[in-house]
């Protein structure tokens, strides 16, 4: 899924995919912290938004 | 006549004569120059109206399932492919279907052959590998290799890969060093040239839904574009709607398509609808090893887990 939206122009580092159990809150905490630095580092999306005006 | 379509009308006669099926599904001539359309015949006296050229580039697949009794069908190579995934998907059992394989030599690109016209094809013949296309005002004689759609160009996979019973010779498989020329291309694009590639494609959808109702395998009882309760997607033409619909339906193809090009076929806007689902069959060949539709025994990839599958995707 991530190499298709990758290939239709979406940034590879926009979505992620992890598996985290409910035991797991150090692995989620890390990587919610990467997911947040690799989406600031893209800026905002400006692709795939509904403009509902 | 071509001996193809005389082979054709004798096996479809012969079994609707034996009573072994109840119809035979499979290409009539269109009501105009360069068309055909399915056909389903019940009776001895309509087998006449079968036919097989290169315009037939319709999937006959999409009518193999949910039939009353036993059904023929007429199958080109991918149709084939197609009849093998709704059999692997159980929408179809094996013993349903009586296959009347047609080793095919690709099918032509009407956009390509009309657009050397300006006025209205009237007449179009073919001979071997001649076509002979005519409008009010010229006659072209053309080569057919030349004109063949892109999927056909690249198809590896003529001969049908099951049947009952074939109404032709079987014709040479080609062996292509790059499979995927037209998806290197677009891999090769930075990705905001990709997302402009893909924003140019489908600027002119008009959301007829016409690919989707050509797709063999897009068989869903409601399809998640027309569900209203919840509604997936806006249903008119704000280009995110169109392009939800579109990456939406790619992925519910992914490891299932075998690249018949009848999405393309059906677009009245030209669209080359297989952009999307090209990038989905590379990746299923490399990842995975597969290729759809060619094994009823085999499972598809997304449906089967092996400790092998790739995971460097998943945190
Ligand atoms: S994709 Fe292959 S089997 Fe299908 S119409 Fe084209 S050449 Fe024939
Ligand atoms: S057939 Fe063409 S115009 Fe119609 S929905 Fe599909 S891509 Fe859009």
């Amino acid at each position: 899924m991530g190499n298709l939206l990758e290939h239709m122009g979406v940034e590879r580092d926009r979505v992620h995919f992890s598996w985290i159990s409910s035991a797991e809150a150090t692995k989620f905490v890390d990587v919610v912290k990467e997911i947040s630095e690799k989406v600031r580092a893209l800026g905002p999306n400006k692709k795939f938004v509904k403009d509902y005006n | 006549m071509d001996t193809c379509i005389q082979k054709i009308r004798e096996l479809a006669a012969d079994l609707l004569e034996r009573g072994e099926v109840e119809k035979v599904i499979g290409f009539a001539q269109g009501t105009i120059p360069m068309a055909t359309s399915p056909i389903s015949v019940g009776t001895k006296q309509g087998v006449d109206n079968l036919v097989f050229n290169s315009t037939c580039g319709l999937n006959l697949a999409n009518f193999a399932s949910r039939q009353k009794g036993k059904i023929a069908i007429i199958a080109k190579g991918c149709d084939c492919r197609n009849i093998v995934t709704h059999i692997v998907e159980n929408q179809l059992q094996r013993d349903q279907v009586y296959i009347i394989g047609v080793p095919c030599n690709g099918m032509v690109n009407k956009f390509k052959i009309a657009a050397l016209f300006e006025d209205e094809i009237t007449g179009f013949a073919e001979d071997g590998d001649t076509l002979t296309v005519s409008s009010s005002s010229q006659t072209k004689t053309l080569k057919k290799q030349e004109y063949l759609r892109e999927n056909c160009l690249l198809c590896t996979h003529k001969n049908p890969v099951l049947y009952d019973v074939l109404a032709g010779d079987l014709v040479k498989e080609q062996v292509l060093e790059n499979a995927f020329p037209d998806v290197d291309k677009i891999e090769a694009m930075d990705v905001d040239g990709r997302w402009q590639y893909f924003k140019r494609l489908t600027q002119n959808c008009i959301r007829c839904y016409a690919c989707r109702n050509a797709c063999p395998i897009c068989y869903c009882p409601t399809c998640f574009v027309d569900e209203a309760g919840p509604q997936w997607v806006g249903k008119g033409q704000n280009k995110t709607d169109v392009d939800t619909f579109h990456f939406l339906r790619a992925f519910h193809c992914a490891g299932r398509c075998t690249d018949c090009g009848a999405c393309v076929e059906a677009c009245p806007m030209g669209i080359n609808v297989r952009d999307f689902t090209r990038k989905l069959n590379k990746d299923a060949l490399e990842l995975f090893g597969w290729e759809a539709g060619l094994d009823i025994s085999k499972r598809p990839p997304l449906d089967a887990y092996s400790p092998q599958d790739p995971d460097d995707f998943i945190k």
